[in-house]
């Protein structure tokens, strides 16, 4: 059996030598099929897995709480924008849920920064000194603000390579530095390690952080002493996310005093959620990239069934040779659905090659972070098997059944 | 030892339309082991019908056919090409080789069913060739060979499985004499030196001349069956 296999696959590529042109056609739309699959779900796994890349930059099992109502999608109009949250209400959350390993708080605004003659409009955050932590936020020079800052309302100042870029000579080190915040003299006293763009998509360096109480007592005005533009908190085990944010809710809405029918007047968001309407996003482009690979499939199946109904017509006296000295009905249905399989697979490489090349070139070109997995490339090549055999089937049984009478006497 | 052939009345009827056609009218014959036979009669008269139903390539509508021993009347599709592959060789009018495939795979295709390792397809189907004097054309296509030869490739495909029968419907109808004279040789060389039952349809006196017994069937029947050579013993000697 096997060297009628092996001979029949010969058979096969040597008929499909013979008629290239024709070959390559009906392969087109497998090719097609398979080399756009590869390549899209390449790219797609790459954004993907940027996106996670950028939402790992959140820190770990991290919390945000938001004052006010937000869209689901995570946008939401200026913080601050309503003055629901407090430095309390963070405080007793830590107090009250045992779940959360920390908490922080914070409060920003976009102000000027000087240094020497030099200016940049930065993102101010006053923030508690937890606020790093939970962030995993490390430093490349310099090191952190304290509790005691904090309740001294030190004139002590974080800051970020962006703004580092902006303010100081290349190979000029900050800490030590003397910037002004509106006027207000701050000793840098740290530089934070690069995050790059946030899963928003808006620069994570570009940013100072000094501690809560000096920015609402010397910076951003004394309007509003004690309300929070932001809370986080963190939970030690990434399953404990839910649970926090329900008990979270809880608490903060008995401290708000809802009653059953108000709604929220604050927004809980995991780090959980936020990937998830990432990954929705990248899944609905998944199913569209499927069915336009289901149709290019489908219509290279269809080639497939078409030539091998020709070839199965074009080689009736063969078939009727094959018959008289002896080939049973599944020596014949083995000849054309290998030659359909055959066709079929190199179709399939030639495609998986087209995806890779594609992919490669997506990466060159246009600089996108692309994966090509191994998975994907098994799928392709198994789906172009089960097109040609799918589509294999119905030429070769015809070719079986032939009566070898009159296939011998077929002009 | 009993017949190789043995059909009782054998009828082949065909449908066309509303139109019946009885191509074999309740024809009997018996044929020996070793036997050397042409089969003679007008156009039209049913012999490729009969000699297709030998060939278990068709079934009669009526009557009973023995080969071997085994009824093959009422066989499955797929056990008459196992017989077909063991058991008889065909050598056609137009050759039927297969287009752009060398005359070694021509001649292995049989053995190419049963299975048989590649080394031992090549190697038989080389000493096929051989017997037929076509050692060096191994690699030729059949457009590249003439007609006499195709035909004798046809021939080293028949017997390259050691059939014990070997069918031949008009196997010089399309070539020139000197190659008609060069086929038959081959044929009486297989039938006398290898014992091959051979039986042969021919419209030509001295190429039915090469068989031992000559059949004339008309309208579906045996007309006249009589031997035309002496058959040598075969025990006699050793030739
Ligand atoms: N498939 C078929 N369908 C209908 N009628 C058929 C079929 N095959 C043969 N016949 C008829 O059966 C009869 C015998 O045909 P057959 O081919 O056996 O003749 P033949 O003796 O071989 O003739 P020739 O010497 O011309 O080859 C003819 O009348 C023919 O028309
Ligand atoms: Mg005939």
């Amino acid at each position: 059996m096997s060297a009628f296999v092996w001979l029949t696959i010969l058979t096969a590529l040597r008929i499909l030598a013979r008629n290239r042109l024709r070959a390559g056609l009906t392969m087109l739309g497998i090719v097609i099929g398979v080399g756009s699959v590869i390549a899209m779900v390449s790219i797609g796994e790459g954004a993907k897995r940027a996106v996670q890349a950028q939402i790992a930059t959140m820190g770990t099992n991290v919390i945000v709480i938001f004052p006010g109502v937000t869209s689901a999608s995570g946008v939401r109009g200026s913080q601050g924008s309503a003055m629901t949250l407090t430095v309390s209400d963070a405080l007793d959350l830590k107090k009250r849920i045992p779940l959360l390993a920390d908490t922080a708080w914070a409060k920003r605004d976009v102000m000027q920064i000087v240094y020497g003659n030099r200016n940049w409009n930065g993102t101010i955050n006053g923030v508690s000194p937890s606020y790093l932590t939970i962030r995993d936020w490390a430093f490349t020079s310099g090191g952190p603000f304290t509790q005691t800052d904090l309740d001294s309302a030190a004139r002590v100042a974080l800051i970020g390579q962006t703004v580092v870029e902006n303010l100081f000579e290349p190979g000029e080190e900050p800490v030590g530095a003397v910037i002004r915040i509106k006027n207000v003299p701050f000793r840098v006293i740290g530089v934070l390690v690069p995050k790059g763009q946030s899963a928003q998509g808006a620069d994570q360096d570009d940013v100072v952080f000094i501690p809560f109480s000096t920015a609402e007592r010397k910076v951003f005005g004394t309007s509003f002493i004690g309300s929070v533009g932001a809370m986080f908190g963190s939970t030690d085990q990434v399953e404990d996310l839910p649970m926090a944010a329900e008990q979270i809710r809880e608490v903060l809405r008995a401290r708000h005093r809802l009653q059953a029918e108000q709604n929220d007047d604050f927004t809980i968001r995991t780090q959980v959620d936020i990937g998830k309407v990432q990954e929705g996003a990248s899944e609905t482009l998944t199913m569209m990239l499927f069915a336009v690979a289901s149709v290019s499939l489908l219509v290279g199946g269809i080639g497939i069934m078409n030539i091998l109904l020709v070839s199965v017509t074009e080689r009736t006296r063969e078939i009727g040779v094959r018959m008289a000295v002896g080939a049973k009905r599944r020596h014949i249905l083995m000849q054309f659905l290998i030659e359909a399989i055959t066709l079929s697979l190199v179709g399939g490489v030639l495609g998986i090659i087209l995806g890779i090349s594609g992919t490669k070139l997506t990466t060159l070109i246009a600089g996108w972070p692309t994966i090509i997995s191994g998975n994907v490339i098994g799928v392709a090549f198994l789906f172009s098997l089960v097109v040609g055999l799918f589509f294999g089937l119905y030429p070769a049984n015809k070719a079986s059944r032939l009566n070898p009478i009159e296939a011998l006497r077929y002009e | 030892m009993g017949s190789l052939i043995e059909c009782e009345d054998v009828w082949k009827i065909y449908r066309v339309g509303d139109v019946e056609v009885q191509a074999l009218r309740g024809l009997s014959l018996t044929i020996a082991q070793g036997e050397f036979v042409a089969i003679m009669g007008s156009s039209g008269s049913g012999k490729s019908t009969l000699m297709n139903i030998l060939g278990c390539l068709d079934q009669p509508t009526k009557g009973r056919y023995r080969l071997n021993g085994i009824e093959v009347d009422n066989l499955k599709p797929d056990r008459l090409a196992g017989i077909r592959n063991q058991q008889i060789g065909f050598v056609f009018q137009s050759f039927n080789l297969i287009p752009r495939t060398s005359a070694l795979e021509n001649a292995q295709l049989p053995l190419f069913y049963r299975g048989l390792s590649l080394k031992e397809q090549r190697a038989q189907a080389e000493a096929a060739l051989r017997r037929v004097g076509l050692q060096g054309r191994e690699q030729h296509y059949p457009t590249q060979l003439s007609g006499g030869q195709q035909q004798r490739v046809a021939i080293a495909r028949a017997l390259v499985t050691s059939p014990s029968l070997l069918l031949a419907d008009e196997p010089t109808g399309n070539l020139d004499t000197q190659s008609s004279r060069e086929i038959m040789k081959i044929l009486e060389t297989l039938n006398r030196d290898e014992g091959i039952t051979i039986i042969l349809v021919t419209h030509e006196m001295d190429v039915a001349a090469s068989a031992a017994r000559e059949i004339v069937i008309k309208d579906g029947q045996v007309l006249s069956d009589r031997v035309t050579k002496a058959k040598p013993t075969s025990s006699t000697v050793g030739v």
